[in-house]
């Protein structure tokens, strides 16, 4: 089964974990994903990047941040226990090749998946520049990492409490007005951060990769809840992407439907919030 | 129509059956036809738009008696034409009429592995139930012999007294057989392979097993119990199940032959593609393919609010297009979670419904409304992009097309508008091509189905396929039938192989 074989909080709400999957490990590829169960008959599938594979001890890495009650739950797992359902490497591989120069954007726990791409095409021999922002100093992720793969490195905080103050537009739209444009720019983050770096390098022409991360259920193509509208042509995430031109993504539209169950969702997490505290309670 | 209890039902079979318990080797054929069709006894509709369990009851023993009395043991037999898989009809319900319970599941067997599925889900109106003598001689086909319900009898008999047994399995030969996807025609081909001794392996991207019958037909027409029946048989015949698997990528299909060491493999991986509608506002908050809308229900079991973490949208009024099984499931299954208003839209009319007759009327039971000859043009939302009406358009019955049904035509300026929060499009599935992408030399053909030839062998070598991925959506006796093809032949091809590498060593 899939045994938890180490566990790290990154940050306030973050943590990574590795995770035994061997055939995940061996199949997997930069930019894909596994879906994983913290119960499987009332659990929900979350879907979560694979941040990195050993072969060798035959896991994965999953870095991800505590948003609802499935990731509240994971958080409160520990090393040895097992998760009850875990399925990949699913969606398609990042394509990797000599580009040239490539601005690798990382906005919070974007940097997570951001990271295996960034060093694929260090490897592959382009020049990586990499961004990360995140909102205070607290929630920036995997720094050393990134900068150890950066040709050119900055990071950002929202209040500047860290870094250059600011959002991490501001560093990519220099970027891309110096005399030799940068080839490609790939930004992972938050949804509204992807559309404004995608809007940010429309006018200069670089063409601009983003991962979604929408709403899915099985993964495989079968159910078509994480459609989104690419050019004018709808798409699947699970099998079509994550990966996507940025440039042709309708970004309002998945916005919208990524908050399809926020209301509903808001009350569990409450509501199991509220039971975790009345157990903190009892134990009192 | 007032609804009867099932122990009224079962008061009137008891009345009935001691009148003919005593003829019942010497009824005349006019005497059988006179003989009152048996009622399916079902949970009272407003009760049961409340909860989660099965609607039809099932016949009770007398009913089962009587109705299978009803049988004229035909010299030809229409039913066993018309049964997918040529099940010994007259000869099982022969049995039945004589209280022979065991003996009647025995001649079912013979034919078909998942009865208690089967006489639950099977179209058996457009199959068995069509050509039936006694429905032709009463002019209706609603007054045919009920076989599927029979077959449910049977099932459920052999079920409930724990009289199923595990089929014998041969010497084990060495040879491996994987089989993707736990569908019905996986679970088939898994036990008629294994039975003759080979190692069998299901492959499953789900963390549970059954396939369509687990993640999208409801537990209020098919109960869950029903398919871990069926898979702790499996079970207990020794094949081994591997779930959270998906073929072709955690695993490649040819690494399954090559690195696996596996001898043959079956594809069995369904019809999982939604087809959307391509109009305007498919994309609104709160549109969803069906698979997405049951599979949170079931599999993911959002029904159970207070216990499970998968959300299901909390719909008031909602639209459900299309006019097939899904459709119905779709609509009955919102109606269960809340829905107030539930319209199923069909282009067609009633008579084309492509439904279960008995679904539909259990779903006009439950208060759904059909919208026959209209069909959504665009999908309406409001300023925060959620569905929040469809404008329709009318339409009438012109030529008939190719496959012979009437061709529904548009009629221009009928435009109207249907107040609703949500729309379930459920207007059919295409074949999941998943492993057909990874795999270019795979033969499929324009809908992405896998070719293959009258022993289910795919273009490549080795590899079988056979049910809805091959069907397209189909049904699961048809599954269930290609299954069976497939068993055989992999399980001739793997003999030949075992007698050849014999030969060599001698
Ligand atoms: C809502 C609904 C209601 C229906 N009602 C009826 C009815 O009343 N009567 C009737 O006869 N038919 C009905 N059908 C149709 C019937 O269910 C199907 O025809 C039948 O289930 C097809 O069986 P199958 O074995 O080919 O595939 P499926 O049942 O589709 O099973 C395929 C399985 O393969 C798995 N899989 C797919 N790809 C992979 C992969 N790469 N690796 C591993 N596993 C994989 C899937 O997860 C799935 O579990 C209905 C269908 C639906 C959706
Ligand atoms: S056709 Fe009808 S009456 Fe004749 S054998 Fe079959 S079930 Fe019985």
């Amino acid at each position: 089964m899939n045994k938890i074989l180490f566990k790290k909080q990154l940050s306030k709400d973050v943590y990574l974990m590795r995770i035994a999957a061997p055939m995940i490990a061996e199949e997997r590829a930069a930019g894909q994903f596994i879906i994983l169960q913290v119960d499987e008959d009332y659990g929900e599938r979350i879907p979560l990047t694979i941040a990195d594979a050993d072969i060798k001890e035959g896991s994965i890495t999953i870095i991800y941040q505590v948003v609802g009650k499935s990731t509240l739950v994971l958080s409160k797992m520990e090393v040895g226990e097992e998760l009850p359902a875990l399925v990949g490497p699913l969606g398609t591989a990042t394509h990797i090749e000599k580009f040239g120069t490539v601005v690798c954007v990382g906005g919070g726990i974007g940097v997570a998946p951001l990271h295996p791409i960034a060093q694929a095409l260090k490897n592959a021999g382009n020049k990586v520049i990499a961004i990360i922002g995140a909102r205070n100093k607290e929630l920036i992720i995997l720094e050393n990492e990134m900068n150890a793969i950066a040709d050119e490195f900055i990071v950002c905080t929202d209040d500047g409490s860290y870094g250059r103050k600011g959002l991490v537009t501001e560093p990519l739209k220099e970027i891309c007005e110096r005399e030799e444009k940068p080839n490609m720019v790939i930004a992972i983050g938050p949804p509204l951060m992807m559309k404004f770096c995608s809007e940010t390098t429309r006018p200069y022409e670089v063409f601009t990769q983003v991962s979604l991360n929408t709403i899915m259920v099985d993964g495989t193509g079968m159910c078509g809840g994480c459609r989104v509208n690419v050019g004018n042509q709808v798409k699947f995430v699970c099998v079509d992407g994550p990966e996507f031109d940025g440039h042709k993504v309708d970004f309002d539209n998945m916005i919208n439907r990524l908050n399809s169950y926020k209301e509903i969702e808001r009350d569990a997490h409450n509501c199991y919030l509220d039971a975790l505290v009345d157990e903190k309670e009892a134990e009192l | 129509m007032s609804h009867k209890t099932i122990e009224q039902f079962s008061e009137e079979a008891k009345i009935l059956i001691a009148d003919y318990v005593t003829k019942v080797d010497d009824l005349k054929p006019k005497e059988r036809t006179k003989i009152p069709p048996q009622e399916m006894p079902a949970q009272d509709p407003s009760t049961r738009i409340n909860n989660l369990d099965e609607v039809a009851l099932g016949y009770t023993m007398e009913q089962a008696r009587i109705e299978a009395m009803r049988c004229l043991q035909c010299v030809k037999k229409n039913c066993v034409d018309d049964c997918p898989v040529k099940i010994d009809i007259p000869r099982f319900i022969d049995h039945v009429a004589h209280s022979d319970f065991e003996g009647a599941a025995g001649v079912i067997k013979e034919a078909s592995l998942l009865p208690a599925i089967c006489g639950r889900v099977c179209p058996q109106e457009v199959q068995c139930q069509q050509n039936c003598t006694v429905g032709k001689a009463l002019k209706d086909v609603d007054k045919a012999v009920a076989i599927g319900r029979l077959e449910r009898f049977v099932a459920d008999w052999e079920r409930m007294t724990g009289k199923i047994s595990i089929p014998e399995i041969k010497p084990t030969t060495g040879k491996k057989v994987a089989v993707v996807g736990s569908g019905p025609a996986g679970l088939v081909v898994a036990a008629d392979c294994r039975r003759q001794g080979h190692h069998v392996t299901i492959f499953e991207a789900f963390h549970k097993l059954g396939g369509v019958l687990r993640y999208g037909i409801p537990e209020f027409r098919l109960p869950n119990d029903i398919i871990d029946r069926e898979i702790e048989t499996l079970t207990a015949m020794g094949v081994e199940i591997k779930t959270n698997f998906v073929v072709g990528k955690t695993r490649k299909l040819m690494d399954l032959i090559n690195k696996g060491g596996y001898d043959a493999v079956f594809l069995g991986t369904g019809a999982g593609l939604p087809v959307f509608m391509n109009i305007e506002g498919e994309s609104l908050v709160g549109v969803f393919s069906a698979n997405e809308y049951l599979t949170r229900a079931n599999l993911m079991r959002a029904f159970d609010k207070g216990k499970a973490d998968t959300p299901i949208y909390p719909s008031k009024k909602i639209a459900v297009l299309g006019g097939g099984n899904v459709a119905m499931d779709a609509a009955r299954m919102s109606k269960r979670l809340g829905a107030e208003k539930v319209y199923v839209v069909y282009r067609r009319t009633e008579v084309e419904m492509p439904a279960r007759k008995e679904e539909v009327m259990h779903a006009k039971e439950e208060g759904i409304e059909f919208l026959f000859l209209q069909n959504a043009k665009k999908i309406l939302g409001d300023e925060k992009g959620k569905v929040n009406g469809i404008e329709c358009l009318r339409y009438e019955l012109g030529e008939p097309d190719s496959s012979g049904r009437r061709r529904p035509v548009e009629l221009a300026g009928s435009e109207f508008i249907l107040d609703v929060d949500s729309v379930i499009v459920a207007i059919g599935n295409s074949s999941n091509p998943l492993i057909s992408q990874s795999n270019p030399e795979m033969k499929v053909n324009k809908w992405g189905n896998i070719i293959v030839d009258e022993d289910q062998k795919t273009s490549m070598d080795k590899i079988f396929a056979g049910g809805d991925i091959v069907l397209g959506a189909a049904t699961v006796i048809l599954a269930m039938g290609e299954g069976r093809r497939a068993a055989e032949a992999i399980n001739k091809m793997l003999a030949e192989e075992t007698y050849s590498e014999n030969q060599k060593i001698n």
